[in-house]
């Protein structure tokens, strides 16, 4: 393959990749403080559907983005309010809100199936677009791509490096002792969990005004991509930098299936579209199984270079969830 | 700290308000007239004996995924695999009517032989996903989610591959099978006894199985609380991977039912939902599986009078869905707000 169509084609996984790391960023905020956001597969949805419906009504593709936003906050407001004041399981609110709002998606966008939209415009920064090779790669997109480099950065940047980030961490590890410290641990998840939904709530807008242009309801390739992200959260051991990794990983690992599909005439396209599902279910195992307790017992049974090149690996990939990971919070 | 059992009824009420009041507002929000639209699903379930019947066909397969799901649920486990265990047993359904098709076996032992396929096929199709979980430590959610896409691309290599039709491949299924392989149906209706029967049979042996048997309430034991389970000396791990086989078996004999008694052969779309509409089910009826059958029914329901939407008000018919889960996502809230004044009180 020629070199130049190669960089062309790793950009293009770039970009592809930048709704996949709002998502993802999100959800790793909101685990952070301590709250699943399971609705993430129909926020999804319901945040392209209703972009695209205000960017076409109003010509604005602002207006677009900001009500992707702003469903996404509004969805995440419920998961937070259900969980955290009602302390309703946050996986049985997820789940429904994810059949909800798609089937919402698919109910308020029917009539704007196939209508032709706007679409974000490409967005090249001068000078900076003629360094060879890294201007191919990183200066010449739209502008939500680049937002979302920045997304990565300033989130990692918040959690790892701010007094703000350790608060953070600390009411998604232990919430008790945060709050003995002065952290109001319900306003903090309340508005984690609200800005990481909006966060979510971008990455609707992103697909259906740039990356998959348009609306197309049930058929637009969109429904499944929340839970795959959902998924590389985990992959991503909730840090932002792994987690964008895995998204990078994931939206690479499409492109190559695309370019390889037609010399691979034999399998149906239906097949490979899913190839996604059996890898998410792969790194999960790859991620998880280091905290099983009969591999461990296993592997005690090695001899000692073995044991200790497989437990440096298992260490490499494992991932720990912040510990009070879906567990109400009691003040009392 | 119980309140009465009325009160409960009463909030439960409110949250059907709120559901309805919240749909209607929708249904505004898109300029359609709200109490024609109900009127139509109601005409569209309940209109005719015919119609009626009709849901009874849509009641069998979310009735047999609801009461697999009680198990699971009993468990502590979200079995959202469920949706490709439907779609496996159909496979394996299908799979074996092919084989025997030809046989000189009579057609009734076929059909008979052929849903054992579907329960034992997707039961095993389950039990990947219970290992995923028990032995590789990956959550239930997301290995049965993967698992679910994979089933749907199964099923459609399957159709577009070796089991196509003669000539091309076609999104409409594979060849029908002739009518002595169709499980026996009502004189006029869509609906059959035995279909019906097996489903009822499914949630009877659930309720007791949850309710008065000792393997149930070691099953809930182990939902309840995991680790006192098992310093109790109950075999976690294994009862996990036994809900699994039990979910997966009934979600089989519902892809089952799909293939010998509705569409006859082998659709992309076969599992049609009844999956996540089965979760929300077990959500609603709050694991008792006394209130498992009216409200599949409701839901059912519901479904098909949402058909009529598209063609006479040109709605989508994914209004039942919102509808549905909207349902659920309120009984949740309005149980916690319930919860949180009796502990303010």
């Amino acid at each position: 393959m020629d070199s130049g169509i190669l960089l062309i084609g790793l950009a293009s996984v770039l970009a592809a990749a930048a709704p996949l790391i709002f998502a993802v960023i999100g959800e790793t905020l909101s685990e952070r403080a301590g709250v699943i956001n399971l609705s993430m597969n129909g926020t999804i949805l319901l945040s392209a559907m209703g972009g695209f419906a205000v960017s076409v009504q109003s010509g604005s593709l602002l207006l677009g983005f900001l009500t992707g936003a702003g469903i996404g906050a509004a969805v995440a407001l419920v998961v937070a309010f259900s969980s955290v004041t009602l302390r309703q399981s946050q996986v049985a609110v997820g789940f429904v809100l994810a059949l909800v709002c798609r089937d919402l998606s698919y109910f308020l966008g029917n009539p704007f199936m196939g209508l032709a939209g706007p679409r974000l415009p490409a967005w090249p920064i001068p000078t900076l677009e003629k360094i060879p090779v890294l201007g191919t790669l990183f200066f010449r997109h739209e502008l939500m791509t680049y937002l979302s480099f920045a997304v990565i950065l300033l989130a990692w940047a918040w959690v790892f490096r701010t007094r703000q980030g350790l608060i953070l961490q600390g009411i998604g590890e232990r919430p008790a002792a945060a709050f003995g410290r002065g952290a109001n641990v319900v306003r903090l998840r309340y508005l984690y969990t609200v800005l990481g939904g909006a966060l979510i709530g971008l990455a609707g807008p992103t697909y259906s005004l740039s990356v998959k242009a348009g609306w197309k309801g049930t058929i637009s390739g969109l429904d499944g991509i929340g839970w795959i992200a959902l998924a590389i959260t985990i992959f991503g051991g909730w840090n932002p930098l792994r987690a964008a990794f895995g998204a990078y990983l994931f939206a690479l690992l499409q492109w190559l299936g695309l370019v390889l599909q037609p010399r691979l005439p034999g399998i149906p396209s239906q097949v490979l579209q899913v190839a996604p599902f059996p890898l998410m279910i792969l790194t999960l195992l790859l991620v998880n199984i280091g905290n099983a307790e009969w591999v461990g017992r296993n592997l005690a049974a090695l001899p000692a270079p073995a044991r200790r090149f497989l437990t440096r690996v298992l260490r490499i990939l494992r991932a720990s969830p912040p510990a009070a990971l879906g567990v109400p919070f009691e003040s009392e | 700290m119980k309140s009465r059992p009325w009160t409960i009824v009463g909030f439960q009420l409110i949250a059907l308000l709120l559901a309805l009041g919240f749909t209607t507002l929708i249904l505004l929000a898109v300029g359609a007239p709200p109490l024609e639209a109900y009127r139509h699903i109601l005409l569209g379930s309940l209109g005719s004996f015919k119609k009626f019947s009709d849901v009874l066909v849509s009641w069998v397969p979310l009735l047999l995924v609801s009461a697999g799901l009680l198990a699971t649920f009993s468990a502590g486990l979200w079995n959202i695999g469920v949706e490709g265990q439907i779609t496996f047993g159909a496979i394996a359904t299908t799979w074996l009517l092919r084989e025997l098709a030809d046989s000189a076996l009579p057609p009734g032992v076929i059909v008979f032989l052929s849903i054992v396929a579907g329960a034992l096929g997707a039961a095993a199709w389950a039990a990947l996903t219970g290992v995923l979980k028990t032995f590789g430590g990956v959550n239930e959610i997301f290995g049965g989610l993967g698992m679910n896409f994979v089933a749907t691309a199964v099923t459609i290599y399957l159709i577009f591959g070796p089991w196509k039709r003669p000539g091309t491949g076609s999104m409409s299924g594979t060849e029908p099978f002739e009518k002595a392989l169709h499980l026996v149906l009502f004189p006029g209706l869509r609906l059959s006894p035995w279909a019906l029967a097996l489903a009822l049979l499914a949630i009877v042996v659930i309720y007791f199985l949850i309710e008065g048997t000792y393997l149930g309430l070691r099953l809930k034991a182990v939902g309840k609380n995991y680790r006192a389970a098992y310093l109790l000396g109950v075999p976690t791990w294994q009862h996990q991977l036994l809900s699994f086989l039990i979910c997966g078996a009934l979600a089989g004999v519902a892809g089952a039912m799909q293939v010998t008694a509705v569409y006859h052969r082998l659709i992309p779309a076969i599992s049609s939902g009844y999956g996540y509409m089965g979760l929300m089910v077990a959500m609603l009826v709050n694991y008792r599986a006394i209130w498992a059958a009216p409200v599949a029914l409701f839901f059912a329901a519901l479904n098909l009078g949402s058909i009529q939407l598209p063609i006479v008000l040109k709605l989508d018919s994914s209004l039942a869905g919102v509808l549905q889960g909207l349902l659920v996502l309120f009984v949740l809230m309005v149980e916690g707000a319930r919860q949180r004044m009796m502990r303010r009180s």
